[in-house]
């Protein structure tokens, strides 16, 4: 079932004090040996999320893993408080992790905490990278899994369709994922800010390191044209071409192939410059001076660095790019507070939905106590037909049900006003307990 | 006076527009933005058309129809490019420039000598189309200078942020290289209809006005500037800076040639 199926019925159906909480350990708590043991893979997620619903105390279910986050969230109905450590109790034995191995490692959230945590990950306000794009899609991902599973009900449904509509405003609201985070695509989007669109472009990568290939990646992403590869090693040259979908180039052909490319990145290891001032002379020459973008991955540096001065050579080195993210990471962190101001919105927006829901639970066994007590009522003072007619029977049953309606009719006006102003009604646990609408409570009718 | 305000009104707008296209790099607003243009093209448009109504001839006689009309001929010659090339984030830049001209038109003293020799379809076409290639030149002045700072960050690694949002540096080239087409062909028809006009009227060629010797090295400059824009040792920034340069000789003529030296373009 898509996300946009879901029906409004099943959103607004009366309901009880549902209480909202998640367990979890992500890269602030966890290191990454223990995030990989208690990684959820998509079919263990889907089993997890079961089980929990099937262990009776908890409603809904629904499980959020990525490479930095494992996260379980559960709905209980009258809940005492317990339900985080019931959490936390499954997915230790789910994972066959002793309390010692998670101690410190896992945090819990309940209620309000818990609907901000989920708000600020599918923003990307919690990720490592600060306004990744990436996790909106897990989070999208994993509730449509538990949604087609069945996982979810109202609670969760309405929760995580918040937390899509959050993630989706701060990308769009804010500049938090706007500009380059890594070397790579900061490297990647310097060529762009050359030649605009690189569509049919020739890139030639020289070396074989890590960024090099996230370089050939993003390049590979946006529709590079000629892809070649030269390597001390000819073999390994082949070997890179074939996996990244490229020309191998032999050693020796390197000072020609400066001849084509519109872009050059090198990643070598050695002290001595690989591509030389002298070469760029000589093949800027030969491509009637055609602009070239070079990116240096290099430490100690592949590129001379006089070959900077030439005309048309825009030479970017690590530190240049490590510049421009450490540049881009400050103006994210800028805008990170208009994005929390986002969250908070739509924390108080999901709180007030999920007080209304509660109320309006309320409002319903309120109304059915009172025509359990009309009844009884009717049963204990007409109960003899002799007593009164049958028309002086008819107008007091329909003058009783009138005075229910107006008792309920205010509280329930109210509750509509507090919703539409996205405001949670207070005390409503007390209303309960005070009217004796508990389900406990229902044990101790007269 | 009315349609002006109007106009400037929707320049404004357009400009907010633009502006929030290229801070916060929201699709809407751009569209938004050229839209407003559109309107505000067609706002001023009339505002042009009653001024002509008024004196029976296109405005140029005085600082306010000359500016006015100048503006008028930049919005649409960067709507233009906007338009050809699928580029919003220069108009933040160009639309202060229109609505500067467009406040100075209004504000300036608007005292009309109209000469009835400068009536006619003819001379209407040499002025309209010679003040469109000024406007193009000044467009590709524009494009030049966002060009070579954009080149200047880039050549010490150190990118602004606005730098993300403006066209990339090929881009750039080939707005500005379409820009100065624009210009060159107008200035030359313009020109050329200038002789016919004049010849028609006096029947001889001034040749040796200031006016016509200057416009003539504008061609010679923008020319070129054509032809050195893929050369070697030319293409890129230091094409860019020709055309900057050039830009100075077109303000020349426009404004110190017209005022003093000038025997038959005494007009703004």
């Amino acid at each position: 079932m898509a996300i946009d199926s879901i029906g409004e019925h099943n959103e607004t159906a009366p309901r009880g004090r549902a209480e909202v909480a998640l367990i979890g350990c992500n890269h602030l708590t966890a290191p990454v040996e223990l995030r990989e043991r208690v990684a959820f893979t998509p079919e263990q997620a889907l089993q997890a999320a079961k089980e929990l619903c099937q262990s009776g105390t908890i409603e809904e279910a629904l499980v959020v893993s990525t490479c930095n986050r494992s996260e379980l969230y559960g709905v209980a109905e009258e809940s005492d408080g317990s339900l985080p450590d019931a959490l936390v109790s499954y997915f230790s034995e789910f994972h066959k992790l002793s309390p010692r191995e998670l101690n410190g490692r896992i945090y819990q959230h309940a209620g309000r905490q818990a609907v901000r945590h989920l708000f600020r990950v599918a923003s990307g306000l919690d990720s490592m990278m600060l306004g990744e794009a990436e996790i909106l899609g897990q989070v999208r991902d994993a509730y449509n899994r538990a949604l087609g599973n069945g996982s979810t009900g109202p609670v969760l449904n309405r929760l995580f369709q918040g937390a899509l509509e959050v993630g989706k405003r701060v990308r769009t609201e804010t500049e938090i994922g706007a500009r380059p985070m890594s070397v790579a695509v900061a490297g990647v989007k310097l060529a762009e800010r050359i030649f605009g669109d690189l569509k049919g472009r020739c890139a030639l990568i020289v070396g074989a390191g890590g960024v090099a290939e996230q370089v050939v990646e993003h390049l590979r992403m946006r529709g590079i044209g000629e892809l070649q590869l030269a390597n001390r090693s000819y073999a390994r040259a082949q070997e890179l071409a074939l996996r990244m979908g490229g020309t191998a180039l032999e050693w020796s052909a390197l000072k020609i192939a400066l001849d084509q490319p519109d872009i050059v990145v090198t990643s070598v290891s050695g002290s001595d410059h690989v591509l030389t001032r002298t070469m760029f002379e000589r093949s800027m020459s030969a491509r009637s001076g055609r602009a070239i973008c070079v990116i240096d991955l290099g430490v100690p540096r592949n590129v001379e660095p006089t070959v900077e001065g030439l005309y048309n050579v825009y030479l970017f080195n690590i530190d240049h790019l490590g510049e421009i993210v450490e540049q881009n990471k400050k103006a994210r962190e800028a805008e990170a507070p208009r994005a929390e101001a986002i969250v908070d919105e739509h924390v108080s927006k999901f709180l007030a939905w999920q007080s209304s829901l509660e109320g309006a639970g309320l409002l319903e066994a309120l109304r059915s106590r009172l025509e359990v007590e009309r009844q009884s009522l009717f049963a204990a003072h007409f109960g003899d037909v002799s007593r009164a007619s049958e028309a002086d029977r008819e107008r007091l049953e329909k003058l009783t049900q009138e005075l229910i309606d107006r008792i309920v009719q205010l509280p329930a006006s109210r509750l509509r006003r507090e919703r539409k102003l996205h405001r949670p009604v207070e005390g409503l646990a007390a209303l309960r307990e005070l009217f004796g609408l508990a389900d406990s409570d229902d044990k101790e009718k007269p | 006076m009315g349609i002006d305000v109007l106009a400037l009104a929707l320049y404004a707008a357009s400009f907010a527009g633009y502006a929030l296209h290229l801070y916060r790099d929201r699709p809407w607003s751009g569209r938004l933005a050229t839209l407003l243009l559109i309107l505000a093209i067609v706002a001023h448009y009339y505002a042009l058309l009653e001024r002509s109504r008024a004196i029976h001839a296109i405005p140029y006689d005085d600082l306010y129809g000359s500016m006015s009309l100048f503006a008028w001929l930049l919005a649409v010659t960067y709507l233009g490019l906007e338009t050809y090339h699928r580029q919003r984030a220069v108009g933040s830049l160009v639309v202060p420039f229109v609505m500067f001209l467009l406040i100075a038109a209004v504000v300036a003293p608007s005292n009309v000598h109209h000469e009835l020799r400068t009536n006619g379809a003819l001379f209407a076409l040499h002025i309209t189309i010679t003040v469109l290639a000024y406007a193009a030149f000044a467009i590709s002045f524009l494009l030049s200078v966002i060009y070579l700072i954009q080149n200047r960050g880039l050549r010490h690694g150190r990118p602004g942020l606005a730098f993300w949002r403006f066209p990339a540096l090929e881009v750039l080239e080939r707005m500005s290289r379409s820009s100065v087409w624009v210009g060159l062909v107008s200035l030359a028809v313009g020109t050329a209809l200038g002789f016919v006009w004049e010849h028609r009227l006096t029947g001889q060629f001034a040749i040796a006005d200031p006016k016509v010797l200057v416009t003539l090295i504008v061609l010679a400059v923008y020319a070129i500037y054509l032809a050195i824009v893929h050369a070697p040792a030319w293409r890129g920034a230091r094409a860019a800076m020709v055309c900057a340069c050039n830009f100075v000789i077109v303000l020349f003529s426009y404004t110190i040639v017209n005022v003093y030296f000038t025997g038959f373009h005494r007009f703004f």
